[in-house]
């Protein structure tokens, strides 16, 4: 749409400006303050400069869980583009089927979260859940307690079960914008299932596909809440998660230069990956 | 396309694997304690009510859902307020480092709020606003109101200036035109943004669970109490459980129709 230049707009934008500015500013300025002192009590600080960057940096713990939140956030998106893609494709067209599949699917995203650790923390005992239950009566032996891989898997299924739905259901309503002429089209010249998926179907989910990509990536970067509540990222830390080790060090510790410099490192990997991921896709697409 | 058997079965599949774990949670919250410690059972055999009546008639537990259904409702009302002429802003006009504000408000969709945690406690305690409703809810609008932005910009943008210039002919000032013709138009863009306000502030509990203590804290704070000195009341847990699932699914039940539009946008 064409737009007019008018700085007037910005009496319209300012409400919005001045409400983020003030949750999100002022924290953001808060931790950079922390980030750069030693603080031993109230007003009691000095300037230590990038000293807990460097101990950051190098502080084993922190990689650790850098990878292991690399790893858990890859394995959700290989696992749960391809899937929310496949049950997209399965979903009726039209109709109150389709009305009864969206709201069914849609269901594990409006659980609280703590809530969904919950339910996981319940259905995957050996005891009392049907989950475990059923694999140590299938003769498997599972406890997401003790044995870290199956800790892992439980959280990952888990993660699986909440956010697919949602991959699912933008990848639904981009199938749904594609006119019926083009599927006309593509039966005339007898085109294959695999055809109409790779040159009509995927062609025209990319931008929602985008958007899944970007929001599964960093909503499971930030996970806090659901393993902390299934696994309370143990056992160990085998399942802690950047979050999880930041808050325990903030809150729990109340490590506050340490903390604010970690909290910057993190908030700045997301961006990174994010912008790199969003300046990469418009060039493509400026590229066309 | 035609809706094959194969499919049929495929996502019925699906999505009865989804409701499993939940059923595994409703089936639970009707159980007594001593069946559900007592072993395995598909479907309770002494079927009671009472772990819901312990949250009925409990204040220290309805007031949980009391205090969420507050800051979730005030959080929806800020962040539409705020989003609305920040949206048609940026969907009708170009201005002063407009793109820059977009992608600054977007960043903050991405800020992890474990960051956050520690400075919006020290903030919110220091202007007197720690433990109330109003806090967690201003606290919420730092992810909610630029998705909200973004999405209603979708909308906006898909509603022609035409519009906007034959109201002004007609004599509409500006806040008449807004309220009496642009907001009835993108009416459906209102209900999804209000939906996806709701959903990211209610199943929020990090935040909630920091800035409050006694008189605003939200249900999933007081669901971790169930852990007494006799273990894990189980089925109070459970019950607290389903009961957290059903104003969302009311919500959703309301804007059904209009989640695959807002979905279609591309924007969430």
């Amino acid at each position: 749409m064409q737009k007019t230049p008018n700085n007037k707009a910005w009496f319209l934008v300012l409400p919005v400006f001045l409400l983020v500015a003030f949750s999100a500013l002022v924290p953001l300025m808060t931790v950079v303050n922390y980030s750069v002192q030693d603080i031993f009590g109230p007003g009691q600080g000095f300037f230590v400069g990038t000293e807990w960057f460097k101990e950051v940096l190098s502080d084993e713990r922190l990689q650790n869980s850098l990878v292991r939140q690399f790893l858990f956030s890859g394995a959700v998106l290989l696992i749960q583009i391809p899937l929310g893609i496949g049950v997209a494709l399965m979903m009726p067209k039209s109709g109150i089927k389709s009305s009864v599949c969206l709201i069914l699917l849609a269901i594990p995203l409006l659980i609280p979260w703590n809530v969904v650790g919950t339910i996981w923390q319940i259905f995957a005992r050996g005891d009392i859940g049907l989950f475990g239950w059923s694999l140590n009566a299938l003769g498997f032996e599972y406890n997401y307690t003790r044995n870290t891989l199956d800790a892992w898997l439980t959280v990952l299924l888990m993660d699986v079960w909440h956010w697919t739905p949602l991959v699912a259901l933008l990848c639904y309503s981009g199938l749904r914008a594609i006119p019926e002429a083009f599927y006309q089209a593509a039966e005339i010249d007898r085109a294959s299932k695999w055809a109409v998926f790779r040159y009509i179907q995927l062609p025209r989910l990319k931008s929602v596909l985008i958007i899944a990509f970007l929001l599964r990536f960093m909503d499971s970067f930030m996970i806090y809440t659901e393993p902390f509540v299934l696994t309370g990222g143990g056992p160990g830390s085998s399942t802690t998660f950047l979050s999880q080790t930041l808050t325990t060090m903030a809150i729990g510790q109340f490590d506050l230069g340490r903390s604010a410099a970690f909290s910057l490192i993190y908030f700045l990997i997301v961006l990174l990956i994010s912008w790199l991921f969003f300046t990469a896709i418009t060039h493509a697409d400026k590229e066309k | 396309m035609q809706q094959t058997r194969g499919k049929t079965i495929g996502i019925t599949l699906f999505i009865l694997l989804l409701l499993t774990p939940i059923y595994w949670l409703l089936n639970m919250s009707f159980k007594t304690n001593k069946e559900i410690l007592g072993g395995l059972t598909l479907w309770p055999q002494e079927f009671t009510f009472d772990n819901y009546i312990v949250i009925f008639t409990d204040p220290s537990w309805y007031n949980g859902y009391i205090n969420s259904m507050m800051y979730v409702s005030m959080n929806v009302v800020i962040t539409l307020l705020v989003a609305l002429p920040a949206a048609y802003a940026f969907s009708r006009y170009k201005f002063l480092g407009d793109k820059h504000l977009f992608f600054w408000l977007l960043s903050n969709r991405m800020a992890p709020p474990a960051v956050f945690l520690l400075p919006f406690f020290q903030l919110y305690s220091s202007i007197g606003l720690f433990d109330t409703h109003i806090a967690v809810a201003l606290a919420h609008c730092l992810f909610n109101v630029p998705l909200a932005v973004w999405i209603l910009e979708g909308f906006m943008s898909g509603v022609p200036r035409e519009y906007d210039e034959m109201a002004y002919i007609d004599g509409y000032s500006f806040p008449k035109f807004f309220v009496k013709i642009f907001l009835p138009m993108i009416r459906s863009g209102i209900g999804v943004t209000a939906f996806f306000a709701f959903m990211f502030s209610w199943v929020e509990l990090l935040l909630a669970r920091t800035l409050t203590s006694v008189d605003a804290q939200p249900i999933g704070a007081i669901m971790t109490r169930t852990i007494g000195a006799s273990g894990i009341d189980w089925g109070v847990l459970a019950a607290a459980g389903v009961l957290t699932i059903i104003p969302g699914l009311l919500v959703i039940w309301f804007v059904r129709n209009h989640v695959a539009t807002g979905f279609a946008l591309g924007r969430v």
